[in-house]
């Protein structure tokens, strides 16, 4: 697993030549299979960060590998093909006038025969549990649906990798538990690498890895367990710690003994549980 | 000012085959200087009874009392204006809304569209921006070169400087880091304590519910399901569960607590602190026994 699928090597880069850098000397690998997410504040450099994984910008300095390829102007569109985003608006990517349209979309764009864009257009709505909605228009569903909609575009084309670019920040509690399990689901079915760029830390609880980035560079890297025992030093950053890390720290201030922070609600419950028949 | 809704209905596209009955029989008392969260899902209604608090919907039954206005079904409604002037909305994601060159400009708007002097309106855009925590350094920028959490607060100066009674909150935080959610809500929590105001806040966030919120509205397939002050409201975690609703992580985890020990506590607490306290109580007093 330890197989980095794409690298980023002292990469900078500044959208005017006047401010400072929005990223600034990054390097790190990503982890074939892994879920990692890449967290900070607004104005972190977070979101340069999707957009250079994608093409979307090129850096100034250093350089980024994906699959094995130099991301560069003559590559990116062998990259996006291995690299499927969705975005933070749920409205802003639809193309298509129906479900299975928008879908379908991607495919056509990168001419795919007819026969096998329906198949993988079936496929790939049933992977989401949207194949109910093939002929509904897109405006008529939720929007935790929507986003769905958008994974299943992303997937039709077999990426390897899919980021996911404050995907979630725009839905409600239930659209958000909706979307992750989907990625969750679809991240163990077909071994996709997942990139989550996010300020939630409950989503980015759920990850393998997390990266921590703040004022344009790497501020820290580790396992959610390793992160959220930065604590205090989270909230400074603009963040947040998880709220079973909140009441394991409220339960130690009034004297219980916790062998740790705990990241679960359920192993504080049990440990909470366990110390008060164990005494 | 005192904002009551007396069992409205309204229904989009009336008399036509798109009909549809939005809301039902929602009856709400929102007392001057009260803080009342709307809660519910996608579709329940909500906002369809947030843009009755400023007479942009008007009802199809019912009436809606604003101030000294009453807006009845089925009659001239006048002076909406005057309406509309105190109560403000920060609708959801309130920076797609902005569209002036400067920022000055921009926040002046509101208040020169209802009349009032381009010298006063510089005056309000002043000090709102002070309100929601900007230098005033940005007044000549762009509003369109600021950061996405400046955008916002230049958005709600627009509103504040129409200086509303009344301040109808659409997903204030929507789309922002922790530190930028939890600076809003303080401000707007300022603002209503400090400015007397009424707050209306809909939201999907039970936390911000709890916290901030005296009353309650929880809105269902178009009606009022539950009313009540936070403590009554998530003394009941069961029917919210039921209703598809999330409750506080705090409750949340009182209730796992609760069943895996089998212990009840005294009550439902709504906050860390409260209940880390209780559960230490509980856990030392077992020691003892």
């Amino acid at each position: 697993m330890k197989e980095a699928i794409v690298s980023l090597k002292g990469v900078s880069f500044q959208y005017d030549p006047e401010e400072r850098y929005a990223l600034n000397n990054v390097s790190f690998d990503i982890y074939e299979g892994e879920w990692l997410a890449i967290v900070g504040h607004n104005g972190s450099g977070k979101s340069t960060m999707a957009k250079l994984l994608n093409g979307l910008q090129f850096p100034q300095e250093g350089e980024i590998t994906v699959c094995g390829l130099p991301l560069t102007e003559a590559s990116i569109w062998d990259i996006r093909k291995k690299l499927g985003m969705v975005f933070q608006n749920p409205d802003n990517q639809f193309v298509g006038t129906t479900v299975q349209d928008d879908v379908a979309f991607g495919l056509e764009n990168n001419g795919i025969p007819r026969d096998e864009m329906v198949e993988r257009v079936h496929d790939s709505l049933s992977k989401v549990k949207m194949d109910q909605f093939l002929l509904q228009e897109p405006h008529h569903l939720s929007g935790g649906q929507k986003q769905r909609v958008a994974i299943a575009g992303v997937l039709a084309l077999r990426p390897a990798i899919i980021i996911l670019d404050e995907a979630t920040s725009m839905l409600d509690p239930r659209g958000r538990e909706e979307v992750l399990e989907t990625v969750r689901v679809l991240k163990e079915e077909k071994s996709l690498t997942v990139i989550s760029i996010t300020h939630d830390l409950d989503e980015a609880a759920k990850a393998d890895r997390i990266i921590v980035m703040n004022g344009g560079e790497v501020f820290r890297e580790g396992t959610p367990e390793e992160i959220f025992s930065m604590d205090e030093q989270l909230i400074q950053l603009g963040l947040d710690i998880p709220f079973s890390v909140k009441m394991s720290k409220a339960f130690r201030q009034k004297g219980i003994n916790l062998s740790k922070y705990y990241l679960s609600e359920e192993e504080l419950v049990t440990e909470l549980w366990t110390s008060r028949f164990s005494k | 000012m005192d904002i009551s809704l007396q069992q409205v209905e309204y229904r989009y596209q009336a008399n036509t085959p798109f009909e549809r009955l939005a809301i039902e029989d929602v009856s709400i008392d929102i007392p001057a200087g009260t803080f009342m969260a709307i809660i519910g899902h996608t579709g329940s209604g909500k906002s369809t009874v947030l843009q009755h608090l400023n007479a942009l919907l008007l009802p199809s039954k019912g009436i809606v009392k604003i101030g000294n206005h009453e807006i009845k079904a089925e009659q001239k409604n006048k002076n909406l204006k005057q309406v509309r002037q105190k109560v403000g909305i920060v609708f959801q994601f309130p920076e797609h809304q902005l569209f002036e060159e400067t920022v000055e400009k921009d926040i002046m708007f509101g208040p020169m569209n209802f009349g009032v002097s381009a010298d006063e309106a510089r005056e309000r855009a002043h000090r709102a921006l002070k309100q929601v925590g900007l230098a005033e350094d940005i007044l000549e920028k762009s509003p369109f070169d600021l950061s996405g959490g400046q955008m916002r607060r230049v958005a709600i100066a627009g509103v504040l400087a129409m200086e509303p009674d009344v301040i109808v909150l659409d997903e204030p935080t929507a789309g922002l880091d922790p530190r930028g959610r939890n600076e809003i809500m303080e401000m707007f929590y300022t603002l209503h304590r400090e400015r007397q105001l009424s707050t209306i806040l809909v939201t999907h966030s039970m936390e911000d519910a709890a916290r901030y919120a005296d009353q309650i509205v929880i809105m269902r397939q178009g009606k009022v399901a539950k009313k009540g002050t936070p403590e009554e409201i998530f003394s009941d975690p069961i029917d919210l569960v039921e209703m598809g609703l999330d409750v506080p992580e705090v409750v949340r985890f009182q209730l796992k607590l609760e069943e895996k020990t089998g212990i009840k506590l005294e009550k439902i607490y709504l906050s860390i602190e409260e209940l880390s306290s209780a559960v230490t109580e509980v856990l030392s007093r077992g020691v003892r026994s």
